[in-house]
């Protein structure tokens, strides 16, 4: 365990909330607490932002498939045959 | 909005999101397609059930993840409650961010990985893992969203969320290690790390 634990919160708590931080699902209060630690905390804080590259990372790679012009087709083509049919 | 014809153009500015999110549902182009052409289908036909003012983003993708668990993953052949082996909490950044701190500017996280290499980490998630991580990493949702796609408690939500992450961390660190990245005997008990 390391040493460091001070009034801002220790180490492992702080990586305890590590994904509700970044998933932006902690309280304000919970949040300003973690800001604290990690302002002095260089471990955690290289902890926070590898874990934050690697989602931003995750989701730019993840939401980049071209869509084929032929689905494009496709919807239209349904919305266009369903108001035509009602 | 007013008729039909603007909710559909409306609409329509998510198909890439639609389809992207359908192919890592999916794993395959024709399944997707189908997929994000029946999302659209249905929520023409019950739009006068979406209520103006509310996110039509989340509700076209509550849509799309309803009729894929409804329709798509009989198909699929899998167990409807996959489990995941047990990894250590930190997994990838215990074997990778090192690694990180002495890189050069251009190779970050995002360099490190091809496009492929993350969809195929996300795609291996038993499917109860990676909807819960395709929803909040790649399309931002939250827990409270999720559960609402998927019907189950938030609590589930959050330990399938981290379970998942913690499988596809895994997988992205077997990547960096069969490309040479990081030495496969590299003992992460000796990097320097919290606890």
């Amino acid at each position: 365990m390391r040493k460091n634990s001070t009034f801002m919160g220790d180490c492992n708590e702080t990586l305890r909330e590590l994904e509700q931080f970044l998933d932006h699902e902690l309280s304000d209060e919970t949040r300003e607490v973690i800001h604290a630690h990690l302002g002095g905390c260089d471990d955690c804080l290289e902890a926070f932002d590898f874990h934050a590259e690697l989602k931003m990372v995750i989701a730019a790679k993840c939401r980049n498939d071209e869509v084929p012009p032929e689905l494009l087709a496709r919807i239209r083509q349904c919305f266009g045959e369903d108001a035509a049919g009602s | 909005m007013a008729d039909r014809a603007e909710f559909a153009a409306e609409a329509m500015q998510y198909a890439g999101q639609l389809y992207s999110a359908a192919l890592r549902m999916t794993r395959n182009r024709a399944d997707a397609e189908d997929l994000v052409q029946e999302t659209y289908l249905r929520a023409y036909r019950s739009f006068n059930t979406f209520d103006e003012g509310t996110n039509l983003r989340a509700w076209l993708f509550r849509i799309l993840t309803n009729t894929f668990i409804n329709s798509y993953r009989a198909k699929q052949r899998r167990p409807v409650e996959d489990e995941l082996g047990d990894i250590e909490d930190l997994y990838m950044y215990k074997r990778l961010g090192n690694l990180d701190a002495s890189r050069s500017a251009e190779d970050t996280l995002f360099e490190m990985f091809t496009d492929d290499e993350v969809k195929q980490a996300l795609e291996e998630l038993p499917e109860n893992f990676r909807l819960p991580v395709l929803l909040a990493d790649v399309e931002d949702f939250s827990y409270k969203e999720i559960a609402e796609m998927m019907d189950i408690p938030i609590g589930t939500v959050m330990s399938r969320l981290h379970r998942g992450r913690k499988a596809m961390q895994k997988k992205l660190t077997d990547f960096a290690t069969e490309r040479g990245l990081i030495s496969r005997s590299a003992d992460a008990e000796e990097q320097h790390i919290h606890g």
